[in-house]
């Protein structure tokens, strides 16, 4: 029998599949080297993918389909939304820069971007171990293809192997805890996984060893410490373009999958992941900043305040689970929500602006080749200082709400130590001003060392400033992405 | 709109039309347009004293807009007859910076003074925020465009100073910061400053939140021994960096003193208030005489804008209407002086490109008119009667005579040194025969720094003569807040 509304609900993830083969075919026949039938074809896609996930967004319901395999949430649909858009931009940011080096000559950093996608929506769609897995499978093996794009390229070649090796490790730790979980629960169900934990007869031991392997993959999918070797290298290694399409839609994704085994599933056993969390948010927080005031690439720099970030992601899915008030619960996760996307926003403008600095044989990463962008071009200074002041948690930028709602969570859970963890956040967070005002230094008070303009295409130059612009509009006004984020959670997790 | 967002936004919203304009090419234009936006955010505030009702204690001009939702924080302004002039002081405050610029900044125009015009929208914004986010939105905005005048148009060791201040107020601001979230969340999720004056607290918490207060405050004031930043800032910073950190930026701390820890913390106010007195009394006396050795210019006025920021803390922590109400007419008389004073250094930089005393001498015989102005600040500075700086002064000696004889004596001793480490760069720089050859080829001051002095000069003469337009309006408004910080909190 076929279920009608299944189909329906997933139907942006149908279009996507299918254009992606349709632009597959069409791009063997593009000769054009800027390949912009390719290019206009992958953003018409998704744009419209968006915008029906925006409309699925709105209806609010949450149903599942296809047997219980997938579910759709409101929480689901703006993750996707938000990809859908994400990729968008990285196409956008990306396309000049991959011209100038030659990663036009064939269609696939387009194919290879829009597949990387379709597993992040799988993911983010999936109740269902397997379902999750299908697509976080999907999603890595195009960011292996992606990073090593760039064959003759040796710093891209190594990386994507560190990534594939460490990559792989994971995803084997992952389906070996996901086993685990299965041998002890009789089921790959997320919901009936939560069902038989709950009803508190299934032997603990196995549980918790399949959750310490689950754990690992989602930590390294996030990229936190101690999982986050591979983040530096990658970042640095592959092109700028593919470490844009890596840093930012992935995170949403990442995110989701957490959520969705974490919460949905292993809730009755909060006990035991909060513990871990909150050692992998301490972890990340001390070296993602430690370690980043001593870099001098700023890819690099990035890749470690990335890891810092992502510390304070794990705080809010932290704190969700305290004895007392479920709003509150939905309060942290939606905090959570809140500050991976507002995270990603904000890297894909900073990232952005590196891809835009770069010129034919100049990668333009390292922080010195910023130096004087101010007098060089003041729009893409302001726009990189709005994204540096937004990541080091400056008012009135994004943000810094973003910090403020996850540390708000935190205090309000009043879990053991809370106010301990949340001034070391704030003193870590002090750390990170100094190596993100440093760049802002090199930009605005160093002397340039060429003088020429910076020029970009139009549609780079827009959506820049756009992207810029909202990072500051959505800190003069942040309550809508926040509400937003709330209902999402509370109609998501019931 | 209420007239206090007009007032807040006017200026910004002239500064980020002014950062639209790309290059050098239009400075002239851009000049007249920071102009117009200074003049225009000063008139708008004009209505805002004038309908003012000095009789009620209540907040007025208040607006009250949802703006997130999900925290329950509103965009809640307000002003009482505490912040109403230094609203009015930092739009008269940047006007002057405006003039000062008008020739001596050729590079980015257009950045420099957007920055000063979004900063002074910024700080009046934080003496109008009734929303505890709010004010720490604003309080902490204010630290970008700062950061960039420093660093941009700032001295040889410009970027040690910007990142100097930077780091060191966002660490005070950080712990200020939990100390918020954990009001917000005892205070059962509101940001409301009435509600937290009105929130029980126990003695144990109230004194860990004042230090997290004292944190972000008393590094902004800036109190002995978290002082350090300020000398090395003031030095670096471009001339109408100075004057606007003198003159604005460091009331904010003292402000917030005022604002949160008194009616907010009022147990450990009291219970801590020997300490910060005796902060204080270090700062005016042990920093008085530190100023006394400099010898650099800036360096010298920065150390006496700490020792006369310790008469204002000292004048905040006695709890008595005198001392409050004097603290705060020595904090808008130290914006005049201290803001015009910096202004003289940088007419004088401006000609020899030197701070040090030592490269004067002698320049009351080359600039006459300048000699008058500067004598007159100088003599502000150090306390005489008739001039702004006497009448703060002399009510928070008073008050602490009041209060214990030694404490008031030890005040006292500031009238000295101040007297002392002004009178004696006066004698050097302006007073003597002419050695240097750049004095002998000094210029007087053209018609632009006339105009900027005399305005000034009026205003510090028009306070000193006649302090009653300060006074009169902060009378209920003080009265109701010292009734706050009277009442015990601690739960029984």
């Amino acid at each position: 029998m076929i279920n009608v509304s299944s189909w329906i609900s997933i139907s942006p993830e149908v279009i996507l599949l299918l254009m992606t083969c349709v632009i597959l075919l069409v791009d063997l026949g593009v000769k054009s080297l800027k390949r912009t039938l390719t290019f206009v074809l992958t953003v018409l896609t998704l744009l419209i993918v968006s915008v029906i996930e925006i409309m699925l967004a709105n209806e609010g319901t949450v149903s599942f389909g296809f047997s219980h395999m997938v579910v759709f949430d409101p929480m689901g649909h703006w993750l996707k939304a938000f990809s859908c858009l994400a990729v968008l931009c990285t196409f956008v940011y990306a396309r000049p820069y991959a011209l100038d080096r030659g990663m036009l000559k064939g269609g696939e950093l387009f194919t290879l971007g829009l597949f990387a996608l379709l597993g992040m929506m799988v993911m983010i769609s999936g109740n269902h171990f397997l379902v999750i897995y299908l697509g976080l499978e999907m999603l890595t093996l195009c960011s292996y293809a992606l990073v090593a794009l760039r064959r003759d390229h040796a710093a891209s070649t190594e990386a994507a192997m560190k990534y594939f090796v460490l990559g792989a490790l994971a995803s084997g730790f992952l389906l070996y805890g996901l086993s685990m979980l299965y041998g002890a629960t009789g089921s790959l169900d997320i919901s009936r996984v939560y069902e038989s934990i709950s009803s508190g007869q299934i032997q603990p031991k196995v549980l918790v060893l399949g959750l310490v392997f689950v754990v690992c993959a989602l930590a390294f999918k996030l990229s936190v410490v101690p999982f986050h070797m591979w983040v530096p290298d990658v970042y640095q290694g592959a092109p700028t373009a593919v470490t844009l399409m890596v840093a930012g839609a992935p995170k949403l994704a990442a995110f989701a999958i957490t959520i969705r085994i974490l919460v949905s599933g292993l809730l009755p056993m909060a006990h035991d992941w909060q513990q871990m969390l909150i050692i992998l948010s301490v972890c990340s927080l001390a070296v993602g900043n430690l370690a980043a005031i001593a870099q001098t690439n700023l890819k690099r720099m990035l890749a470690f305040s990335t890891i810092s970030q992502m510390g304070f992601v794990l705080i809010g899915l932290y704190c969700g689970v305290f004895e007392g008030g479920s709003a509150d619960a939905a309060n942290a996760y939606s905090s959570s929500m809140f500050y991976v996307i507002t995270y990603v926003i904000t890297t894909l403008a900073a990232f952005g602006v590196i891809l835009l600095l770069a010129r034919e044989g100049f990668e333009s990463e390292e922080i010195s080749d910023f130096a004087g962008l101010n007098q060089r071009s003041p729009l893409y200074a302001a726009v990189m200082a709005i994204c540096l002041f937004s990541l080091a948690g400056v008012p009135p930028l994004v943000g810094f709400y973003a910090k403020l709602s996850v540390l708000q969570a935190l205090l309000a859970s009043q879990l053991f130590g809370a106010t301990y963890l949340v001034i070391f956040a704030l003193i870590m967070s002090l750390l990170a001003a100094f190596y993100y005002i440093r760049v802002i230094k090199v930009m605005y008070f160093d002397q340039p060392l060429t003088v020429s303009n910076v020029s970009a295409a139009w549609e780079v130059r827009w959506l820049l400033s756009i992207n810029g612009l909202l990072i500051l509009a959505l800190g003069l006004f942040p309550g809508g992405l926040m509400s937003l984020c709330a209902q999402a959670i509370v109609k998501s997790l019931g | 709109m209420g007239l206090l967002s007009i007032a807040i936004w006017t200026p910004i919203i002239f500064g980020l039309v002014l950062l639209l304009f790309g290059r050098d090419q239009h400075a002239v234009v851009v000049r007249w347009l920071a102009l117009v936006g200074a003049l225009f955010s000063l008139l708008a505030t004009v209505p805002l004293y004038l309908h003012f009702d000095p009789s009620q204690s209540q907040m007025q001009y208040v607006e009250h807009i949802s703006w997130i939702e999900r925290f329950h924080v509103f965009y809640h302004l307000g002003i009482d007859g505490i912040s109403i002039w230094f609203i009015v002081l930092t739009a008269f405050i940047t006007l002057i910076v405006v003039i000062s610029a008008w020739e001596v900044i050729t590079e980015r125009v257009n950045q420099y003074m957007g920055a000063f015009l979004i900063l002074s929208g910024l700080m009046m914004g934080v003496f109008a925020a009734m929303d505890a986010l709010l004010f720490y939105v604003f309080f902490e905005a204010t630290l970008i465009p700062m950061y960039l005048i420093i660093g941009v148009w700032g001295g040889p060791r410009k970027i040690y100073a910007a990142f100097k201040f930077f780091l060191y107020t966002l660490l005070g601001s950080v712990l200020m910061l939990v100390a918020l979230i954990y009001l917000y969340v005892q205070s059962g999720g509101s940001f409301d400053l009435m509600r937290w004056y009105q929130l029980p607290l126990d003695a144990h918490v109230q004194t860990l939140l004042f230090f997290a207060f004292f944190a972000a405050f008393a590094v902004k004031v800036p109190m002995w021994p978290v002082h350090t930043w300020l000398p090395d800032v003031h030095v670096e910073a471009p001339t109408g960096g100075s004057a606007i950190l003198a003159a604005i930026m460091l009331k904010l701390g003292a402000y917030g003193f005022i604002r949160f820890s008194l009616p907010i913390l009022p147990d450990a106010s009291h219970a801590w208030a020997p300490l910060m007195l005796g902060l204080s009394l270090v700062a005016v006396i042990y920093v008085g005489l530190v100023a006394l050795v400099q010898e650099d210019m800036k360096k010298l006025v920065a150390y006496s804008s700490v020792a006369h920021m310790g008469f204002v803390s000292l004048g905040i922590f006695l709890f008595t209407p005198l001392g409050l109400e004097g603290a705060l007419v020595q904090m808008i008389a130290h914006g005049f002086v201290s803001g015009a004073m910096f202004l003289c250094i940088g007419v004088l930089y401006d000609r020899v490109h030197s701070r040090e005393i030592a490269s004067y001498g002698g320049v009351i015989n080359t600039m006459p008119k300048f000699t008058a102005f500067a004598l007159l600040f100088s003599m502000a500075n150090c306390g005489l009667p008739g001039t702004a700086g006497f009448v703060g002064e002399w009510m928070v000696i008073l008050a602490s005579v009041k209060e214990n004889l030694w404490l008031g004596l030890g005040a006292a001793t500031a009238l000295i040194f101040g007297a002392a480490y002004t009178l004696w760069m006066v004698k050097r720089v302006f007073l003597g025969a002419v050695t240097k050859t750049e004095v002998a080829e000094l210029e007087d001051v053209n018609s632009r720094e006339f105009v900027m002095l005399l305005l000034l000069a009026v205003a510090v003469l028009a306070m000193g003569v006649n302090p009653k337009p300060f006074t009169d309006v902060m009378g209920s408004s003080v009265d109701e807040l010292l009734r706050w910080a009277s009442l015990s909190k601690i739960p029984r």
